[in-house]
């Protein structure tokens, strides 16, 4: 027992492999949300009116989860970004009101990507937003960031 | 204030009462099962059960029969009787798994039990008299990852089980060796054994997580369950399986339980038990967290407490780490103390504090003003 205890090799072997009838990924709920993500212009025209909690609101319902092309995701992560970042921070109290639940859920997972890939003042931006959703949806908001399989 | 039982600092992974409540069998974590007895006014360690060689799962006491039955991380499970001399027998179970199980429950007529395993199926056991064996027959399809918990409706036939592929499924568990024909419910008329009456998925619009607990309503109509994404959910057979799920803003619930045919208890990481309530259309709300009990005093540093923190921890800001609730950890199992699923009014928790708590709906009553049980 003591002599190869200290390899753990054997942790990473996938045994279910070799189970016929192994447990795969659902193929279901593509249909539930459009693939192809927000539309970049129409929310560019929101921001510049001035209307940005409709922005956010648009930007989250065409939200493109249930998608698995990485690319659709990051370009919708990118608008996301846009409308975040230019809601100023009186703002952002107003805007998180003005959402539901479900929204405020994608909303997070949101937040939490944008802090993978931080730009220039935008972590603090995204700290503000993450105080104010978190004092909306509760702790359960970020405990579905971390269990949903179906990534923004 | 809820009657409180520390068991030590080792989580307690499962325990069950007798038929009168007198006796209490728990897992601390560990192979063993230890039966307490309350004597003269404290709970007593009567009797370790040992017998496993790994950790025990799941443990359920059948209160008419008075049987005890453990299932373990090593796979197997003991059917416990007591002899003459009050010393409990085991009896193994041929599980025929080859994963850890995971769960186990008697039934209603306590004449069959199931246990859930990693194994991806459910093994329905029962007592063949010609062979003087406990028997068991699988059920596989479509559970296509391990099963977590386990429940069974009134009418002794239909388990729920939920599972971590995310679904929840109903299935009927009918031996035809041993039980008469059972009549049609709201869940379906044809029964045989393996049958999926009911399929839910905790995973709707992207999101999703493990289900940790599953639970019959008193009438057998209603389902509730909870799973990892700090969602509650009911299903209702009798309203052609409508399903109302509220994602809550707590942490994770590990366990639920109907307390009556509208209301339901649910507890897990958050360390507080939670009552939710069903309205006639189905519809679930939050109702209120029943444990009141501990109001931190939160009004500034007084000096005394100053003083007394700059003297112990050489510093004048209170660190003060323990949860506002009873339970410092979280609460991993929920068991019906007094009463009945239609009209409970204690119920038992138990968590990964060593702690078990027994809770009254009388004295919660009076604690939240507004809040009526019945």
């Amino acid at each position: 027992m003591a002599k190869n205890t200290s390899s753990s090799a054997f942790r990473k072997i996938d045994v279910d492999q070799y189970n016929e009838d192994n447990y795969k990924e659902d193929d279901c709920g593509e249909s539930q949300s459009p693939p192809v993500g927000p539309d970049e212009k129409e929310i560019i025209n929101f921001i510049n009116q001035g209307k940005n909690i409709e922005a956010l609101k648009t930007v989250l319902r065409n939200a493109p989860i249930s998608s698995r092309n990485q690319m659709v995701k990051d370009a919708a992560l990118n608008v996301v970004m846009q409308v975040l970042l230019s809601m100023k921070s009186s703002q952002i109290e107003e805007a998180v009101n003005a959402l539901d639940r479900d929204h405020l859920d994608i909303l997070m997972k949101y937040i939490y990507r944008g802090f993978e890939t931080p730009s220039e003042g935008s972590s603090g931006q995204l700290l503000a937003w993450h105080e104010k959703v978190h004092a909306v949806a509760g702790v359960g908001c970020i405990v579905r960031v971390l269990t949903d399989k179906k990534r923004v | 204030m809820p009657e409180s039982l520390s068991f030590g600092i080792d989580p307690i992974t499962a325990h069950a009462w007798n038929k009168d409540r007198t006796k209490l069998a728990i897992s601390p974590n560990s192979p063993e099962v230890h039966i307490y007895h309350f004597q003269r006014g404290e709970w007593k360690l009567e009797e370790v059960l040992k017998e496993h060689d790994l950790k025990v799962t799941g443990i359920d006491w059948a209160p008419n029969t008075n049987r005890i039955v453990t299932c373990s991380a090593d796979r197997n499970a003991y059917v416990w009787t007591q002899s003459e001399e009050k010393k409990w027998k085991p009896t193994l179970v041929l599980l025929r798994i080859n994963r850890a199980a995971t769960c186990v429950r008697w039934s209603p007529l306590e004449n069959k039990f199931a246990v859930g395993s990693g194994a991806r199926l459910i093994s329905v056991c029962y007592f063949e008299k010609e062979n003087d064996w406990w028997v068991s027959k699988h059920i596989k399809k479509p559970i296509r990852s391990t099963v977590t918990c386990l429940d069974w409706h009134p009418n002794d036939v239909l388990l729920a089980a939920g599972s971590t592929d995310f679904k929840v499924r109903v299935f009927s568990a009918y031996i035809k060796e041993i039980e008469e024909r059972p009549v049609s419910t709201s869940w379906g008329s044809k029964m045989p054994l393996g049958l999926m009456m009911a399929e839910f998925s905790n995973s709707t619009n992207g999101a999703g997580g493990w289900v940790h607990s599953v639970n019959f309503s008193s009438s057998g109509d209603r389902i509730a369950w909870v799973g990892h994404d700090s969602s509650i959910s009911v299903a209702d057979a009798s309203k052609g399986m409508a399903v109302c799920v509220i994602r809550t803003d707590f942490l994770p619930f590990l366990a639920c339980l109907w307390v009556s045919e509208n209301r339901l208890i649910a507890a897990g990481h958050g360390c507080c038990p939670m009552l939710f309530e069903v309205n006639e259309t189905g519809k679930v709300h939050f109702a209120g967290k029943l444990d009141a009990s501990l109001k931190k005093e939160t009004s500034g540093v007084s000096a005394m407490k100053k003083f007394q923190s700059l003297d112990r921890q050489a510093r004048t800001e209170t660190n003060d780490t323990s949860l506002g609730t009873l339970h410092q950890n979280a609460i991993t199992s929920v068991c019906l103390h007094t009463g009945n699923k239609a009209n409970a009014t204690k119920f038992s928790t138990a968590g990964v504090d060593g702690l078990l708590a027994i809770w009254d709906f009388n004295n919660l009553e009076s604690a939240m003003r507004g809040l009526k049980f019945n």
